[in-house]
Order: structure tokens, then C-alpha cells, then sequence
């Protein structure tokens, strides 16, 4: 099985169970580096796939709250090389498959060879680049395959259908299907017409739809799993972080 | 992604940049440009390379374009041969003037083309982003002649250097919003800018005022701007008896440096130069020099050279022009560099601010802080070129920068007096 499929069968997996796939994102080494390792394994214990954002000095698609960490972690001198670092003593530690959001410039910095090698050391098994959209990926693409990771697409209500296949069948992994036209952590909650976004989305989709963007309650998941495998749940998460509560008891009661 | 270019590629890439082909069907200067955005946003992109592919060159848009520029904006503005300063530098200046152009600069020849296009595209409202307040300044006239309401995106550090545009944006009826986010100049403003369009990509349009950012807006700006150097190439046949030995022209973005450059291209015999912000000195953070010190990466949609450090964050500028103070700069000037085509240098504060005050002297005309740069390059060229003609794109007015000039004056004094 290539490092990719790993996310999948792990979705599916909770689905079995007759949960929706959950999804944690943290802002990796926010808010402090020193705990990163301990608190990314209380996370991990509870997420079916755990994303670690890397921060970067100009996340365009982000809210304030994600804005805050990435601009926090840079100061605090976390960059992509840390992150992998912080990996290597953790393998074999964490059977949750890691996926990394990344905007492209630090990836293309690190270098596309290197970046597909160590992912496969430390069980980095896809990437999210939200500023890569398909027409510019093929090059990462086949870069990160090399190694067995893959690229994981989104959609959004805004993709018209032909481009939404397309996208589907490029993915791996799963299929990000971003549940608001917006940017992350918004607060307004989910769109009214979410079920028939997600209900189209999956049906196109051959690997599991995980929705992300505004979920923040367990209801929130609830509604969300009803029309998509799995959820994403990242500007809240983050926030239990910034408040110095405990991120695994928050998960857990999202479950 | 490869930056470096083969002499076969070169020549080629050279030959299809004075033809006009470039940028290519993927947004594509050489190895720079292309489109790095959100997948939210991609449907809009794909509607406005679709209206700029239908309605940029029919009769109906241009017909309207060139009557706006020529009974709205003024254009075209003048050539002037500056005498004393020619007597002083012992060469032969022409001076393209942009700051007569309405609002005080180039940006409006963008802003009016660009504000017709969201007309035709039905927007329901705009958005700019705005650094030295002039492109917001122009986008909130040119919204309020074609009748769309307009918000502009402003760091709050420029808001303050650059105080006399907030209040010209709002009396044209504009919202400036202030941006605290990030390094709270131009580069934070942009990426404000995205994150409300990519809120509502159906009924935003984004009226961007540099030839930077994702295809087809380097394109797009370039094609608005040309009008400066066809303009300045024919009045200098007419008035100076015939082209520059040089062109200058300041680079923070590039626009107004691609809309001179752009049609003198394929005049091989005149030397292009841009002149970036070369701020306090050569530490990374002390300056703007983007071209001069930079490397390549992904900035705010497109491949170019940009300020960043080794794990690819974006570096913070300075200079003293807040429109100088990006951290990126055009695609398409990222390949004239590749290609030897245009040559780009610096000019530091002081030199911008020396040059500022010796044009007033001169020729009575303030200039904006960021053309001064594009001056003091122009000086240095003098010395060692005596008796060739000059062509410099006097990009902009200084009357905004009156704050600014102020308080380097009084500390200027304060020195002195200690």
C-alpha cells in the first residue's frame, strides 16, 4: 500500500465504526515548539488523519486565527525542516496517517525531491498547498508520487462540475471539499445548502470526501457526516491551543 | 520550477517578448508567471482572462478606453525637455510625464481600463489594494466615473506615511480599509485583497494595480500602461529628433516600468534600466531591492523573483516610497532581467531624496518619491554617458509625499542641530 492510501483506509475505518472520519489541523509548534511532540500524539490519538499546517508569512487563504499561529510559529523559529525533524523520533509512535498543508513557496524552498523523501520517512503521507490549483501542480505532483504521497485537490461550492471530476480523480488521499466560499475560520457557520454540495461532491468523488472550513461542534460534525466521510476541523482547534485547554478532550467530544 | 535560461531558450524567449507572444497561453513569461491561487478563486480568473480574451481588443472597449484617457485622464501627457537639469547632468533628459495625468500619476491609465472591464463583466463592486495610496486614489475616481462602489485595501503604516490619499479615496467616495494584518504595508494590503474576493468570486472584482500577481493580471496591467512608452516613443521621434540612448524608470511592482519599457523593447539600441528602492543599505529588510538581491519563488500568485528568506518566507522591506515597498515584483521584468534585456540598480533613500529636491530646483516639479529613484540612477548614468538623451518615466507627482519629506526634513535638522 503507497503512504497515501493509508489516509483513505483510515477514514473509512472510523466509518466502519460508524463514525465520520475526523481530521484535526494544528498549526505545527503553535503555540509553543517545546510541546509540539506531546501534544501532536494526544491529537493523533484521537484523529483518524492528523493535518500539521506549516507556517508562512503570507497565508492568503487563511482567517485571523490561522494567520495568528502561522505568524506565532515563524517568530517562534518553526519552519518545514523543524517539523521534520520533530518527526523523525516520533515513528512508529503515531499510527494516524499525517497529511502537511503548506502554500507552495516553502515547499518549492525546501525542494520538491527532498521534500517527497523525507515526507516518506516521517510518515507525512499527502499535501494541501492552497495556493496550487491543478493547472500548476504536475511538477510537485510527480515529485511527491515518486515516494508514494500524494497531492490532495480541493473543491468548493464555486467548482463547476466538469472541474469538480476532474479534480476528483486527480486527488489523493481524500477530496477537500471546502464547505464556504471564504477563507478559513469564518464564523458565520455552515451554508444552509451544504447537503447538496456534499451530496454531489461524493458522489463523484472515487475516494472519501472529507469537508472542511467553519466546523467547530460536534454538531457541526454530525450534519457534515451525514453527506461527506469524513470532517476537518482546524481554526477551532487551534483556538482550544491559544486557550491552553486540552485539544484531545475537545476532540474527543466532537466524536 | 527553473529560473535559468540556456542562450538558445534566451534568444527565443527574446524574440517572442518583441513580438508580443509572451506571456503564453499559460500566463507563462519564460519560466515566470503563471497562476498560484486558491481553487476559489478559479473560476473568477477564468471568467477575466475570458473577458479580456473578448472584450480588451474590440473597437467597442478601445473605442471607450482612448476616450476616457484622452477626455478624462488627459493623456497624452506631455514630453518635457528639462533644460536646466540637461545643463547640470551634461546629458540631453526628456521627461515623460505621468504626473500630469489625472489623479497624479500612471496608475489611473490602469484603473479606468480595468474599472470599464468589471463594468462589462457585471461586478457588483470593486476592490484594489493600494500602497503609495495613488492606485487606490485612481481605482476610487475610475469606480466613481463608471458608476461601482469601491473599497480600497491599505496597510495602516501607509495609511499613516501616506495620510493626504485616505482622505482623497474617501472624498471620491471610497471605503479604505485598514489593514493590520502581516508587515501592514502593500504586501498585507494584497493579501487582505484576496481573502474578501475569494469571499464572494462571483460579485467582486479585483481592480489590481501592478503588473504582479496571477495570470492574466501582469498581462492585463502591461497592456493598460503601454500607452506610456508608445506615447513617449513617438513624441521623442517628433520632439527630441529622434529615440533615447536610455530609459529609466523606477521598479517596485513594475508597472510603470513595463508600460514605458514594454514598447521600446525592440529598439535594441536603447538601453532600458529599473531603478528599485535600495532603502538604508544591502541587509536583507533594509531595502526593496527585489531584483537586485532576490531569488525565485511564489509570491501572491505568480513565479518571479522575490524578497525571501531560506525556508521561503517572505522577507519585510523598506524604503522610504511606500509604492516601492514590495517584496515581489512582475514576472515579466523577472525574464527581461534573465534575458539581459532591461538592467535593474538601485537608489537608496538619501540618493531618491537628493534627487527629489534637485528636480524641484531645476525644473520646478515635485516628483513622487518613488520616480526620484529612477533620477538619482539617471544622475549616476550621466557622468559616465555626457551628451546622450535621456528618457526618464516621471512616473508620478510628489504632492502625497509631503508628510513624508516633512519629517525626514525635521530630522534632518535635528542632526544637523546636534
Amino acid at each position: 500500500m503507497q503512504p497515501h492510501e493509508r489516509i483513505g483506509e483510515a477514514i473509512i475505518a472510523a466509518n466502519k465504526d460508524g463514525r465520520t472520519g475526523l481530521v484535526p489541523f494544528i498549526t505545527a509548534g503553535y503555540p509553543d515548539p517545546g510541546t509540539f511532540a506531546s501534544s501532536l500524539q494526544a491529537i493523533a490519538e484521537v484523529g483518524d488523519v492528523v493535518e500539521l499546517g506549516v507556517p508562512f508569512s503570507d497565508p492568503m487563504a487563511d482567517g485571523m486565527t490561522i494567520q495568528r499561529s502561522s505568524f506565532a510559529a515563524i517568530e517562534n523559529g518553526v519552519t518545514l525542516t523543524w517539523i521534520f525533524d520533530q518527526l523523525d523520533p516520533l515513528q512508529g509512535s503515531i499510527d494516524a496517517p499525517l497529511i502537511m498543508m503548506s502554500y507552495l513557496n516553502p515547499l518549492l524552498a525546501f525542494g520538491y525531491a527532498k521534500l517527497a523523501s523525507r515526507a516518506r520517512e516521517t510518515g507525512v503521507c499527502a499535501f494541501i498547498v492552497p495556493d496550487l490549483p491543478y493547472e500548476e501542480s504536475a511538477e510537485i505532483s510527480a515529485a511527491l508520487d515518486a515516494e508514494g504521497a500524494g497531492l490532495i485537490q480541493l473543491v468548493t461550492p464555486a467548482t463547476p462540475a466538469d472541474r469538480l471530476k476532474l479534480l476528483a480523480s486527480a486527488s489523493r488521499g481524500f477530496l477537500y471539499a471546502v464547505t464556504i466560499t471564504g477563507i478559513t475560520g469564518g464564523s458565520s457557520g455552515l451554508p444552509p445548502d451544504l447537503a447538496g454540495y456534499l451530496d454531489e461532491v461524493s458522489a463523484v468523488s472515487p475516494l472519501p470526501v472529507c469537508a472542511g472550513f467553519g466546523i467547530r461542534t460536534a454538531q457541526d460534525v454530525d450534519s457534515v457526516g451525514k453527506h461527506a466521510a469524513g470532517a476537518i476541523v482546524g481554526s477551532a482547534l487551534v483556538e482550544v491551543l491559544e486557550r491552553g485547554e486540552d485539544p484531545a478532550a475537545y476532540l474527543r467530544q466532537l466524536r | 520550477m527553473k529560473a535559468v535560461l540556456d542562450a538558445d531558450e534566451a534568444s527565443e524567449l527574446l524574440r517572442a517578448s518583441i513580438a508580443g507572444e509572451l506571456p503564453d497561453e499559460r500566463g507563462r513569461f519564460g519560466p515566470f508567471g503563471g497562476r498560484y491561487i486558491p481553487e476559489t478563486l478559479v473560476p473568477a480568473f477564468e471568467l477575466l482572462e475570458r473577458g479580456i480574451r473578448e472584450y480588451l481588443p474590440s473597437d467597442e472597449f478601445q473605442q471607450e478606453y482612448r476616450t476616457q484617457l484622452r477626455d478624462w485622464v488627459g493623456r497624452p501627457t506631455a514630453l518635457t525637455f528639462a533644460a536646466r537639469l540637461s545643463e547640470r547632468w551634461g546629458t540631453k533628459v526628456w521627461l515623460k510625464r505621468e504626473d500630469l495625468a489625472h489623479t497624479g500619476a500612471h496608475k489611473i491609465n490602469n484603473a479606468i481600463g480595468q474599472a470599464l472591464l468589471a463594468r462589462k463583466l457585471g461586478a457588483r463592486r470593486v476592490i484594489a489594494e493600494t500602497g503609495a495610496g495613488q492606485h487606490g486614489v485612481a481605482s476610487a475616481a475610475a469606480c466613481a466615473r463608471v458608476g461601482l462602489p469601491c473599497r480600497v485595501y491599505m496597510g495602516v503604516v501607509d495609511m499613516q506615511r501616506q495620510a493626504p490619499n485616505v482622505d482623497r479615496m474617501h472624498r471620491l467616495g471610497a471605503e479604505v480599509f485598514p489593514v493590520e494584518s502581516g508587515d501592514k504595508t502593500l504586501r498585507a494590503a494584497i493579501d487582505e485583497a484576496l481573502r474578501e474576493w475569494v469571499s464572494d468570486p462571483a460579485g467582486i472584482y479585483y481592480l489590481l494595480g501592478s503588473a504582479v500577481g496571477a495570470h492574466p493580471y501582469p498581462y492585463l496591467v502591461r497592456e493598460l500602461q503601454s500607452v506610456i512608452g508608445t506615447e513617449a516613443r513617438q513624441q521623442m521621434q517628433d520632439l527630441a529628433g529622434g529615440l533615447p540612448d536610455v530609459a529609466f524608470a523606477c521598479v517596485g511592482g513594475g508597472s510603470n516600468a513595463i508600460g514605458l519599457f514594454y514598447p521600446l523593447l525592440g529598439d535594441s539600441d536603447i538601453e532600458l534600466i529599473g531603478v528599485e528602492a535600495g532603502g538604508t543599505g544591502d541587509g536583507l529588510g533594509q531595502n526593496a531591492a527585489t531584483l537586485a538581491t532576490g531569488t525565485p519563488g511564489v509570491l501572491q500568485g505568480c513565479y518571479s523573483i522575490i524578497l525571501q528568506d531560506e525556508h521561503g518566507n517572505i522577507q519585510e522591506t523598506h524604503s522610504i516610497s511606500a509604492g516601492l515597498d514590495y517584496s515581489g515584483v512582475g514576472p515579466e521584468h523577472a525574464l527581461l532581467q534573465a534575458l539581459g534585456r532591461v538592467s535593474y540598480v538601485t537608489a537608496s533613500d538619501d540618493e531618491a531624496l537628493e534627487a527629489l529636491q534637485e528636480l524641484c530646483e531645476t525644473e520646478g516639479i515635485l516628483t513622487a518619491l518613488e520616480t526620484a529613484h529612477a533620477y538619482a540612477a539617471a544622475k549616476r548614468w550621466s557622468r559616465d554617458n555626457p551628451g546622450k538623451r535621456i528618457l526618464i518615466g516621471n512616473s508620478g507627482r510628489g504632492d502625497k509625499d509631503m508628510p513624508t519629506l516633512a519629517r525626514y526634513a525635521a530630522r534632518t535638522n535635528a542632526n544637523a542641530a546636534a
